[in-house]
């Protein structure tokens, strides 16, 4: 009863979606606005219907219906409540139904509040929002149906994956997903405009603070990920460019070269086309970023072809390219730029080096991922491109791109002069100098890169410091208090100075990067109780170990050690393993002591009940790792700032208009 | 006493070449988990998804890692154990691929990208730096005559049009 009344719910949703997308062209084309009022409302409905699904789904997830194929997979009755909740996103079939339920909020959401700000490009981001949840339903009701029911009932399901039974895991794919279904509204708003004609910058000051939330959740998605997999992965980092994380990380990039490059289009309406390839590569990674997370064809082409769901999703990104590439060549001449560059030392021409190197990282993490299919297909051989591969091509570029962010701010709009950036980034570069010459003499830091890296680190924040502190300087000379000063900046300038804090954040998080990448520290050690290693400052001493049943079907064996710091007791750790008997799937929790220097991280990776008294630990010394973290709160922050609206705005409709220019070195 | 001496010299050979043999043997020390992960580092398990072999918490992989042990006790290098996993396993177990035949593709085309990208880049902004030359009189505008000012009377005259806008 409840399956097929879940399934009926998501099949009037999928003709509802379909009737939108028709109506809404129609209405477009026709200037008909009874229709596309019509498609609105049809869109409008999706939106409970689709949620009718989802809660249905919950609903048997924590009865435990297990007549549900779905519910079978991902619950079991020993689960607790939360995580049967959760295992909504725990599998394929939940998840897309997941991403049906966020494409419909988000769409739902921009309809309500542009109706009116957009009216000429509503029918069009009507119809291409439609459209792309036209083929995610079509993917819930036909391939992957979450309510599709099983023959025999089983007693008990078979349980959420354990390595998904984790903080991090259940708040990962929902802020990834968010930030993949939000970017599906740019890219509409920019269709709109191509299919309408409207080429002026209305699209992208609607779309700006859609494309800010949907970036803010990819980002948030990506780092809460690589912390799930620092704290249950158990092998001592947090991103291994593995294909999975770069399916998400190449739409972030994206869309962050395209969160820069609008400003150009903005400021002195040049490269709209640019701006309009950005967004649409954005759109097309995303759900080519969703088809390698789902279709399997990165363990292998030949589990490509064994579910109908690859071939569908290569198809969807097949024909939304060919969509978008038609209507860009037939606006071709009317997108191209009024104005021109007018000196490679200019504002302008700093965002789209920016873009350079954005694409060509992005180029190079395309490539060494999509290159194992490439290989598999062309040579009948797979191989595997590592973590070396990427760190070699895409370190450089980083390294590139920091120094960029640093200096970028200083040139100003149309052109600047090499010697007021001269200048301005003299004392900063010998300050930033000084200090990695302190970490030469007295810390003992020789490698080049390394030193390299610390410098541009140092220096881009000191610069990006700077700019706050001009600020608030040419504000305290009109009388303003400090603290005055500064906050009035940000209230006055959001987007600015959100971005500048933005910045910060990157830059402390480099600072981190460059810690563990170049000085992390690390042992593998047999170890009989009362015994001791040493690694680095710190030192450790095996006590003892017990194994015991956990919850469920859990064997957890669990070593008790002690951390010394230059001999003195720190704390003590409890790394364990956790062997979930039925599947006998293997798990290592690390435990760790985290300081803000460095976290002193354990993992047990062995010990048989024959060899009672003896161990084996991995020892990892990660140096400036929470930096990592510590910097991901400050741009979180930072992109709050530049999002939260202008009072002035939110309530005038006239605030969708260009405004004035301003003299200022930048937006 | 010729011949005396030379079997003591010998003898005496026999026993530093002796001393030295065992002595080396000696001398080998086991081989570590660090020296087998440094190893397994560079080779992916041949069964799991992308998970490196020094991390793979399986049982094969332990039983992997302990062939690495076997074959570094055995005296080959790093680069002779990657190439018999290769070997065995196919080239997929590499985790950096091999620089030659059709992998050198993976290296190759992301350097000749960014050139590629680079020049038409520089091409592209000194295209411009031309046309300027000739447009650049029509276009002056405020901010080129402000290009020389101290940034802080940039800010200042931010500041007084907000208050002006304030009053």
């Amino acid at each position: 009863m409840l399956p097929d009344f879940g399934y009926a719910t998501l099949v009037v949703a999928f003709l509802l979606a379909i009737y939108a997308s028709v109506a809404a062209f129609y209405g477009g084309r026709q200037k008909d606005h009874r229709w596309v009022e019509s498609s609105r409302n049809a869109i409008v409905a999706i939106l409970p219907l689709v949620t009718l699904a989802c809660v249905l789904l919950i609903y048997a997830l924590v009865k435990g219906d297990f007549s549900i194929d779905y519910v079978a997979r991902v619950s079991s009755r020993a689960m607790p409540t939360y995580l049967k909740v959760t295992a909504l996103w725990g599998g394929q079939a939940g998840s897309l139904l997941f991403w049906n339920f966020l494409l419909a909020v988000f769409t739902s959401a921009a309809m309500l509040r542009q109706w009116d700000r957009q009216r000429p490009l509503m029918p069009y981001v009507l119809a291409v929002s439609a459209i792309t949840q036209v083929f995610f339903l079509f993917i819930s009701i036909f391939v992957e149906n979450p309510f599709t029911r099983l023959a025999i009932i089983p007693l008990d399901g078979q349980g959420l994956n354990p390595l998904l039974r984790h903080p991090g895991m259940i708040i990962h794919p929902p802020l990834l997903y968010l930030g993949f279904t939000g970017l599906t509204i740019p890219y509409a708003f920019a269709m709109a405009a191509l299919i309408s004609g409207k080429l002026d910058d209305g699209w992208i000051r609607a779309t700006r603070r859609w494309t800010l939330v949907a970036w803010l959740f990819l980002s948030l998605g990506l780092i809460l990920g690589g912390r799930w997999a620092y704290d249950v992965l158990g092998w001592g980092g947090y991103w291994a460019w593995d294909p999975v994380e770069n399916a998400s990380f190449m739409p972030w990039l994206a869309a962050t070269a395209f969160l820069h490059s609008v400003m150009i289009q903005e400021k002195r309406g040049m490269f709209r086309m640019w701006n309009m390839f950005l967004i649409i590569l954005t759109y097309l990674l995303m759900i080519l970023g969703t088809f390698i997370v789902r279709s399997g064809v990165i363990s292998s082409v030949h589990s490509f072809a064994q579910s109908a769901i690859g071939p569908l999703f290569f198809g969807f990104v097949t024909l939304m390219l060919l969509f978008s590439l038609y209507w860009m060549t037939r606006r071709w001449n009317e997108l191209s730029s009024k104005n021109q560059l007018e000196s490679f030392l200019s504002r302008e021409a700093a965002f789209l080096l920016n873009n350079f190197l954005i694409l060509a990282i992005l180029f190079a993490t395309f490539w060494g991922t999509v290159f194992p299919i490439l290989s598999e297909l062309f040579m009948d051989e797979k191989m595997t491109v590592g973590a070396p591969f990427y760190e070699q091509v895409n370190g450089p570029l980083f390294a590139a791109l920091l120094l960029l962010m640093g200096v970028a701010p200083l040139t100003m709009w149309y052109r600047s002069s090499a010697k007021r950036i001269g200048m301005q980034t003299r004392w900063p570069a010998l300050a930033a100098l000084i200090f990695v010459g302190v970490l030469f003499a007295f810390f003992e830091v020789r490698s080049w890169g390394a030193l390299l890296g610390l410098w541009i680190v140092a220096l881009a924040a000191i610069l990006t410091v700077l700019e706050f502190w001009r600020g608030t300087q040419a504000r305290m000379k009109h009388g303003e208090t400090a603290w005055t000063a500064f906050s009035n900046l940000m209230a006055r300038d959001r987007r600015r100075y959100g971005g500048y804090w933005i910045h910060l954040g990157v830059v402390v998080m480099a600072f981190g990067i460059i810690g563990t990448e170049f000085f992390q520290q690390e042992t593998q050690i047999r170890l009989s109780r009362g015994e001791s290693v040493s690694v680095g400052n710190y030192s450790m001493t095996f006590n003892g170990i017990r194994r015991y049943a956990g919850a469920d079907d859990l064997l957890i064996t669990e070593a008790e050690v002690s951390a010394f710091y230059n001999g003195r007791l720190v704390k003590n750790l409890r790394p364990r393993t956790e062997l979930y008997t039925r599947t006998g799937q293997p798990m290592t929790i690390p435990a760790a002591r985290s300081t803000i220097s460095d976290d002193f991280y354990v993992l047990l990776i062995n010990w048989e009940e024959t060899s009672v008294n003896s161990a084996v630990f991995r020892i990892y010394v990660n140096p400036l790792i929470n930096w990592v973290w510590f910097g991901t709160v400050i741009f979180t922050l930072g992109t709050m700032v530049a999002i939260w609206p202008d009072p002035a705005s939110q309530t005038s409709v006239a605030a969708v208009r260009p405004r004035r220019p301003s003299l200022a070195a930048g937006d | 006493m010729m011949i005396f001496r030379f079997r003591m010299v010998a003898v005496l050979f026999g026993l530093m070449a002796g001393l030295l043999w065992t002595g080396s043997l000696l001398a080998q020390e086991p081989v570590t988990d660090n020296d087998v992960n440094d190893v397994a580092k560079d080779l992916f398990c041949p069964v799991c998804e992308n998970v490196p072999l020094d991390v793979c918490p399986t049982q094969a992989c332990a039983d992997w890692r302990e062939v690495i042990r076997g074959q570094l006790a055995e005296g080959q290098s790093k680069r002779q154990i990657i190439d018999y996993f290769a070997l065995q396993y196919g080239d997929r177990v590499r985790a950096k691929p091999a620089q030659q035949g059709f992998s050198l593709a993976v290296w190759l085309l992301p350097v000749l990208a960014v050139f590629a990208g680079a020049f038409y880049f520089s091409r592209y902004l000194r295209g411009l730096k031309q046309n300027t030359a000739v447009v650049a009189p029509v276009k002056t505008v405020k901010p080129v005559a402000n290009a020389n000012r101290p940034v802080t009377e940039e800010y200042l005259a931010r500041v007084e049009e907000e208050l002006k806008k304030l009053k």
